[in-house]
């Protein structure tokens, strides 16, 4: 990274991320020019699709929920350095925990008392999928990258056989477990809503959105307000640094990844209690992947990340839509756009620093002048 | 002897299954040596798969469909360089940038151009690479084992699986018996030296890049115009992270990762074989252990616990002149 000093402050943290998020919508634009559609109607339905109905901003929600808890996994693990691929497979096997603690515990007692079980299951499924890696990187010397990215298909594999051969209901040929039991899942926004009277139509949207959104406010507790948040930030800036001031970077290296996991783990709070009341196969979908995106985005602040995941949301939404309307366009534009934010926000993120600063140097230059 | 025809038609089956992970490990080979991590394979060989199934059925041709796989391969190869070697940025980002780009726009494309939910049209005759007879082959069938290994098992494939078992050697040499060779091992481990001994970095890593996109094209164009007929989302299905770990396996050398390779080939070809037998002592072997298993070898690989893969040294860190 070249010296950051010539830059101002405001031009650093807003103005180079809104200039790479452009682009990256710019490039996404000509693809869809490309195909023979105009761009311009394509982000009108987007957004009616998104948000232009109650159901719409439903699933928007829904989909934002899951992008929330994968971006601030990711970003834990970039606060110290690290680049947790894993998320896919960390949320995949963290649904295997809360499965496991709904179905075992589901009639016994009411949702709002298995909550609190099923989030620690959550978590320390996800958590302990991606300590492995961490502890591997720390201690043993391989890569984390390259871990993370193995441990996603074992997990794949993994959550297959158990759902084709052990968690399967018996007498049915799609491998899922039974349904949680009713009163045992999370309740759905639309029947809360119907509780005091308010008629919404029926979507996945559940109270899992609340635990996002105080995930994000503990995420960022975490990193800026307490002891290890510091030193988590401190290896990923200065390792020899952390060490002459007594952090023991393996220690946190491990840290980070198993409070990532955890993170991802939660994932499944949403999916599995939530919204599909089950395990099921494959039901992160790529949730893992779009956390990246987020957290490049959203620059791995939970605020940023909160607006980051509200348009993925929006995206994944109303991509559903572009099928509709148009015969050529279909949601996987979603996956370019999300390629394409990967691209700009993250590899490309330098690409913009060195016009700009000689910009404002030429600026600063010529009101010295004047 | 029907053991003995068993085996022929599963090694048959893994020379098949390899061919792509041995063309993705030689590219990867190349890019890492260099000291360009290229967890982008992937995505590489699918957009490879795509240009050459698109290609072909449109102008007829399996030449033209290999040249746009390759060509397509080495632009994504390029992007690839140039935010990470022009642009510093992140070279895993970059990578898992080209992998989703890949996923997307191989199949927004797809629907937009053919208009069958992703895939291209089914091809078939000559637009397709088939088999090829090596001379001799019918004459020395009857001779039993060495002629029925030659006929049944190293005779009657595609061009492309030849093209990746002689990009082996072609690696190898390259790699250790060329100047180029000799720097690009240079600049993998020690970027400053060959900057001061006046050979530009940037230029020999492109130079990296750009072969490490060739060979995921001729990847891709197998998929796509030799083993299948035609392009099919998500085709690669994580060939290009397998190849990967088959390049790690390897310790980032050309006949151990071709080795590794067929290793995790031949893991595929058992695991569709074993399904639903008997086995003595084991029972019933699970696919999905088998599918997990080139992964959980890489990982246990890497973490020492059998001999050491120590990556080149200066894998991953970008290279700028005033950091020394």
């Amino acid at each position: 990274m070249s010296k950051g000093a010539k830059l101002p402050v405001w031009a650093d943290v807003a103005l180079i991320p809104l200039i790479n998020v452009t682009l990256a919508f710019l490039a996404a634009g000509v693809v869809v020019a490309l195909i023979g559609e105009n761009p311009l109607d394509a982000v009108e339905v987007l957004v009616r699709g998104a948000f232009g109905y109650d159901e719409g901003v439903g699933y928007t929600l829904y989909y934002t929920t899951n992008f929330i808890f994968t971006g601030l996994a990711v970003a834990v693990a970039f606060h110290a350095g690290l680049f947790n691929i894993g998320g896919e497979g960390q949320a995949y096997i963290g649904g295997l925990g809360v499965g496991l603690v709904c179905l075992a515990l589901d009639h016994l007692m009411p949702w709002w008392m298995l909550l609190p079980i099923a989030i620690a299951a959550g978590m320390i499924f996800g958590a302990a999928w991606a300590f492995i890696p961490g502890y591997l990187q720390a201690y043993r010397g391989s890569h984390v990258v390259i871990t993370t990215i193995m441990f996603n298909f074992i997990a794949s594999a993994l959550m297959v056989y158990l759902l084709v051969n052990v968690l399967i209901k018996p007498g049915q040929m799609a491998p899922e477990t039974r349904d949680i039991a009713e009163g045992a899942s999370l309740p759905l926004m639309h029947e809360l809503f119907a509780q005091v009277g308010i008629k919404i139509t029926q979507t996945p949207l559940n109270l899992s959105i609340f635990v996002a959104l105080l995930a994000s406010f503990l995420v960022w507790l975490l990193i800026w307000r307490t002891r290890w948040g510091y030193a988590i930030r401190m290896i990923g800036h200065n390792e020899s640094a952390a060490v002459y001031s007594g952090i023991n970077p393996k220690k946190m290296v491990v840290v980070a990844m198993a409070i990532s996991g955890s993170l991802a783990g939660l994932v499944a709070i949403n999916e599995v209690m939530g919204a599909q009341g089950r395990i099921v196969l494959d039901f992160v979908a790529g949730s893992g992947f779009t956390g990246i995106a987020v957290a490049l985005m959203g620059r791995n602040h939970p605020v940023g990340i909160i607006l980051a995941s509200l348009l993925f949301g929006a995206l994944f939404q109303g991509g559903a839509e572009l099928a509709f309307e148009f015969s050529t366009i279909t949601r996987d534009l979603v996956v370019v756009i999300q390629g394409l934010v990967i691209l700009f926000c993250g590899a490309l993120a330098y690409m913009m620093r060195t016009p700009l600063e000689r910009l404002f140097a030429r600026f600063a230059k010529s009101r010295e002048a004047n | 002897m029907d053991i003995w025809l068993q085996l022929i038609s599963a090694l048959d089956s893994t020379l098949r299954l390899a061919t792509p992970l041995i063309l993705c490990a030689m590219a990867g080979l190349f890019s890492e040596r260099s000291g360009i991590v290229d967890i982008g394979l992937e995505g590489k060989m699918l957009a490879g798969a795509f240009a050459a199934a698109a290609t072909t059925a449109v102008t007829g041709s399996v030449w033209l469909g290999l040249i746009a796989a390759m060509g397509v391969a080495i632009s994504m190869a390029l992007l690839h360089g140039f935010a990470c070697i022009t642009h510093r940025g992140d070279q895993v980002v970059s990578g898992l940038a080209i992998n989703i780009l890949a996923a997307g726009l191989s199949v927004v494309l797809g629907i937009a151009w053919f208009k069958r939910g992703g895939q291209t049209p089914s091809l078939s005759g000559d637009q397709r690479f088939g088999p090829l007879e090596l001379p001799l082959a019918e004459a020395l069938s009857d001779v039993p084992i060495l002629g029925q290994i030659y006929a049944d098992l190293v005779s009657g494939h595609n061009l492309l699986v030849y093209i990746a078992f002689l990009a082996v050697p072609l690696t190898y040499l390259m790699v250790y018996k060329t100047r180029f060779g000799l720097r690009l091992r240079a600049v993998g481990e020690n970027p400053q030296a060959v900057d001061t001994a006046g050979i530009s970095v940037a230029w020999l890593r492109y130079r990296a890049v750009i072969m490490a996109g060739l060979f995921c094209g001729l990847a891709g164009a197998y998929l796509s115009i030799a083993l299948g007929a035609g392009f099919v989302r998500d085709m690669s299905a994580g060939k290009g992270y397998i190849a990967l770990a088959a390049l790690i396996f390897g310790k980032w050398r050309p006949v151990p990762a071709m080795l590794a390779c067929l290793l995790f080939g031949f893991l595929e070809a058992l695991a569709t074989r074993l399904q639903g037998v008997d086995l003595p002592l084991v029972g019933q072997i699970e696919v999905q252990f088998m599918q997990a298993l080139p992964y959980v070898l890489t990982v246990v690989l890497l973490a020492g616990f059998i001999g050491r893969a120590v990556a080149p040294k200066a894998i991953g860190v970008p290279y700028s002149k005033d950091r020394a």
